[in-house]
């Protein structure tokens, strides 16, 4: 397949819901899930009369994240009331943040494991608190056109923060919301559930085209309406396609037109334009008069750089180097969060083997918790308990052909890796006992030894069966090993 | 003399002497409603029996012993435009007019909690727009000195009620005067506090960063008392300040040495009535005559205080306003008659294949909102959203709305330049006394310029009081105004109370037979 003859240009807007127990403006939960309009005040349902007043802990993850975003903060921020109307937004604004937001000029770097995309720097150009609006749910049921509105979500506390345009695939466009979603679970700031809505991806992509030797923009369009990082990447590759099929047709290039919104339709796989109504208006923005501003000290400052914690990236470079991982392996870790690594951590440090470790998370402990759906906190299998299955194994005391059926017990029975052991009749097999076990095989089976002095190790191969018949625990592994030291110790 | 004609200080008094009840002064009020108010329409809702229970209560815990709050027992008139839990608060607008809230707002709670007895809720311009009461989708108010004339506004009920010893303190609420230019039309006194001094929670919004309750009452002393009761940090008001409420009742009665008052030449130009002018120096000279040093002074950016006012409280409504839609509650427009009619046209769009038409045809919904709103909101509210809409719009904030707030600025800068030479600036409260009923319904600038003298206060977020200082030769009341610096209500009060001690024009009462 040729390259395109164009370049996409991808900015994101993503708004994050704040894991706050409370609203952004009032002190009713944001609890998910619970039945319509059960969470609501006469402030976030904009009864006549009711004042917002700033919930401090939303603004206090926004400002870890923005820190970690490698944002600056502003010692001066402001609300401004964004005013449209509609029947989710009881206030007929939203109070969001406009011309001062709360962080400004950050990034957020990203690569790809894979050497797809060079490594860069995705800039951030701001990132800002507004409070969420309700939800619309238009019912049909028979045959009635109602309109129902849940006001439970009006005022959840939401960060939007809006990438410059600095994506240049669908790829990199995955990558960098797969890093965003990673950094806000490892500040513990977000539960990022896109099925809940608590993380929502809105994208602008034109192109870049070259005719005639100059850069030549198509006009910039707006895709809403993508519920998953795939239907992200899908839309973004179908919508460059689209915006070359109507720039051969059209020559449209930026300016041209207004700026126009598209929707996502994740069955048909189409962005499909909205109702030119639903696009762009003035929303008047001004300051919100029943808010005061919000200035931030050093001590605020301070407290959210000690929050931070250490972060993706600087814990991958970290694995790199003190466990010696690959950089694909360091990176499978890391994206597995927090928890993932913590158990890494241990494993290794228990089996002084941290590529083995590393190895068996990946092969046998996320794919067990895949098939479960359990979470690595409630894993059968201790980290401490893994990490001593494989030391076993490097020691001998465990024969590597039965490893998985240990960790596999220990995983189903919860236990420890004795009692495991036990449980499947394992004792270990020192080497006194092997060797004395293969001199008997060898001395019954002269043939397997004449063989192997005409060059046909394989010939071993049917003394394994043998010595398990007679010993169970033995590795067979060490079986064959031994076998052939012994018979070339006796030929010279 | 009789109960009503008491001022709240001395009812407070006699209560607490044993001299009458708190049932006994509730009731007297209630017979005044019912002999006058159908004439004044002061009220909106009056509370009735509800008063009378809330004052037996009151009673009851005195005779028990028990410790009975600040207010003591006193009825209180609230303007309809704060929140009374259970009660229809309708801001005088159709948009409102059955609208229960299910909450009260803090000052609401403050006077129940010191104990006053909720006795009715009064008449405003629709959500506090204007300046006359005209406004109300519920019948205009009258002036009790001359029932001819408007009461003023936005709070007419609320100075009218004490002006017709209909109530012996109200609630009003003051944008840019509304609680100053009733008052001094109805020879009431009235206070703006400084703005934060007490929770807007609960207030209906008109323009969020002006709008400041403040108590109405005859004396600067009845003031003073509900003034405590209501004032104070409110968590649920970012806006509303975290200062110490001194205890005004205990030295209002306090006369302040060496007072310094400023006096605006500005206020006193071509603009002000001859009549006014007179009673305004002769109020004057009464502080001269008490050893206060009278100096003139200026506040050169007043004379763009209207032009920011008009820019500034607008927008701000046309914002607070848009949460009246229809959608959630108060009115909507016939929904059955709407789609009916919104078929038939788009039946006959379809008909006559214009596509174009069908297009430009808008969707239930936004009817539903335009439908709803054009009905709901009176005309001097819907001339306000449209200026605020229209000055916060994409390409005209920056000439409008910014410029506005750099005014705002230098007003304020003026007023603290001018507290650096003196403790208060004096001057007339309105250019001229009440005007007849309907005489500037046609023409909203000249009401808009009732406001000269009033709206800096609110532009500067600085304390201001009216006090009623003469009547004209036709008999009708005239106010002086006094400003303060921020916070600064404990001496202001003072200074109020020197004036009435000297005088007793707040003892005036109009006769309605």
């Amino acid at each position: 397949m040729s390259a395109p003859p164009y370049q996409i240009i991808i900015g994101l807007e993503v708004h994050v819901q704040l894991a706050t127990q409370t609203k952004l403006f009032c002190r009713c939960s944001t609890q998910f899930g619970a039945p319509p309009n059960t969470q609501t005040c006469p402030v976030c349902t904009g009864l006549p009369g009711a004042l917002p007043v700033m919930n401090r802990h939303a603004y206090e993850l926004a400002l870890v994240t923005a820190r970690a975003l490698n944002c600056e903060i502003p010692r001066y921020t402001k609300w401004d009331r964004k005013q449209y109307y509609y029947p989710d937004l009881p206030k007929g604004y939203q109070i969001s943040q406009y011309d001062l937001p709360m962080s400004q000029h950050g990034y957020l770097e990203i690569s790809d494991p894979q050497d797809r995309f060079e490594p860069k720097r995705v800039r951030v150009l701001r990132a800002h608190l507004e409070e969420d609006a309700g939800k619309s749910m238009h019912d049909e049921v028979a045959g009635r056109a109602d309109s129902r509105i849940d006001l439970n979500r009006t005022g959840t506390p939401l960060l939007e923060i809006v990438s410059e345009p600095d994506m240049r695939s669908p790829l990199e466009a995955k990558a960098y919301l797969t890093e965003l979603k990673l950094l806000l679970t490892y500040l513990g700031v977000s539960d990022c559930n896109m099925q809940e809505g608590s993380l929502r991806v809105d994208a602008n992509v034109n192109l870049w085209l070259d005719v005639d030797g100059e850069r030549v923009a198509t006009p910039i369009v707006e895709i809403k309406n993508m519920n998953s990082f795939r239907a992200v990447e899908r839309a973004l590759t179908y919508e460059a396609e689209r915006q070359f099929d109507v720039w051969e047709e059209t020559g449209q290039r930026l300016g041209d037109v207004p700026k126009q919104t598209r929707g996502w339709d994740d069955n048909a796989c189409v962005t499909k334009a909205q109702r030119s109504k639903e696009e762009s208006s003035d929303y008047r923005y001004f300051p919100d008069p029943d808010l005061v501003p919000v200035m931030v000290t050093d001590d605020q400052l301070a407290v959210a750089e000690s929050q931070l914690g250490e972060l993706p990236a600087a814990l991958r470079s970290r694995l790199q180097r003190e466990y010696e991982v690959s950089a694909y392996d360091a990176d499978v870790l890391v994206n597995q969060g927090r928890a993932v690594v913590d158990y890494f951590v241990e494993a290794a440090r228990v089996s002084r083997d941290p590529k083995k470790a590393s190895n068996w998370i990946q092969r046998d402990v996320l794919r067990a918790l895949n098939e479960s759906g359990t979470n690595i906190e409630d894993f059968g299998v201790c980290a401490r308990n893994l990490g001593e299955l494989i030391e076993q194994i490097n020691d001998g005391q465990i024969p590597g052909s039965r490893g998985v059926e240990v960790f596999h017990q220990m995983r189903e029975a919860r236990s420890t890796l004795a009692e495991a052991m036990e449980t499947l009749g394992i004792t270990g097999v020192d080497s006194g006992e092997l060797i004395a076990l293969c001199q008997e095989l060898l001395a019954k089976n002269p043939r397997v030894v004449s063989d192997v002095l005409n060059g046909k190790e394989a010939a071993v191969g049917s003394l394994i069966g043998q010595a398990k018949k007679s010993n169970p625990n033995v590795d067979p592994a060490l079986v064959r090993q031994t076998c052939l030291d012994l018979i070339r110790q006796q030929s010279t | 003399m009789t109960l009503i004609q008491m001022t709240a200080t001395e009812l407070k008094a006699a209560i607490e002497q044993g001299q009458t009840s708190c049932v006994e002064i509730t009731r007297a009020y209630l017979d005044e409603i019912g002999r006058v108010d159908a004439r004044v329409n002061a009220y909106l809702w009056k509370g009735g029996q509800s008063a009378l229970d809330a004052a037996q209560a009151v009673d009851e815990r005195r005779t028990r012993g028990q410790d009975v709050g600040l207010l003591a027992g006193l009825p209180v008139a609230i303007k309809d435009l704060l929140c009374t839990r259970g009660l229809r608060t309708t801001c005088a607008s159709r948009m409102l007019a059955e609208f229960v809230p299910p909450y009260d707002a803090t000052v609401v709670q403050r006077i129940a909690q010191a104990d006053g007895v909720l006795l009715g809720k009064t008449n405003l311009d629709e959500f506090a727009m204007g300046g006359s009461t005209e406004n109300s989708a519920f019948g205009v108010t009258r002036n009790p000195w001359d029932l001819d004339r408007v009461a003023g506004g936005s709070s007419g009920g609320a100075a009218a009620c004490v002006a017709a010893s209909t109530a012996p303190l109200s609630i009003g609420t003051d944008t840019g005067g509304s609680i100053r230019q009733p008052a001094a039309f109805c020879g009431v006194s009235g206070l703006k506090p400084t703005y934060g001094r007490v929770s807007r929670y609960g207030l209906v919004a008109f323009a969020s960063s002006l709008d400041q309750i403040g108590p109405l009452g005859w004396s600067v002393a009845d003031l003073a008392l509900l003034l405590e009761a209501i004032a104070g940090h409110d968590a649920a008001d970012a806006t509303s300040a975290d200062v110490p409420v001194p205890a005004y009742t205990r030295t209002v009665n306090e006369s302040l040495k060496g007072l310094k008052l400023g006096v605006p030449r500005e206020h006193f130009d071509d603009g002000l009535d001859p009549a006014v002018a007179k009673l305004v120096q002769a109020a004057i000279d009464v502080y001269r005559q008490q050893g206060a040093e009278i100096r003139e002074i200026s506040l050169p950016h007043s004379r763009y205080a209207i032009a920011a006012y008009y820019i500034i409280a607008p927008s701000e409504a046309s914002s607070n306003l848009a949460r009246y839609d229809g959608a959630h509650y108060g009115y909507r427009t016939d929904e059955v008659k709407m789609m009916e009619e919104w078929e038939s046209e788009r039946k006959a769009l379809e008909k006559a294949g214009d596509d174009a038409g069908l297009n430009a045809l808008d969707s239930p919904l936004v009817r539903m909102y335009r439908r709803s709103r054009a009905e709901g909101f009176g005309a001097e509210v819907k001339r306000r959203i449209m200026l605020g809409t229209y000055a916060l719009s994409a390409g005209y904030y920056d000439a409008y709305y910014l410029k506005a707030l750099k005014v705002r600025r230098l007003i304020r800068d003026d007023y603290d330049r001018a507290f650096q030479e003196v403790d208060f600036i004096v001057g007339p409260v309105t250019p001229s006394p009440a005007f007849a009923v309907g005489a500037m319904i046609d023409d909203p600038l000249s009401l808009y310029l009732q406001d000269l003298f009033t709206v800096s206060a609110n532009l500067a977020g600085i304390a201001s009081l009216a006090i009623p200082c003469g009547l004209t030769e036709q008999g009708l009341p005239v106010g002086l105004q006094l400003q303060a610096p921020p916070f600064q209500e404990e001496r202001l009060l003072r200074a109020g109370h020197m004036y009435q001690v000297e005088t007793d024009w707040h003892r005036q009462r109009p006769q309605l037979p």
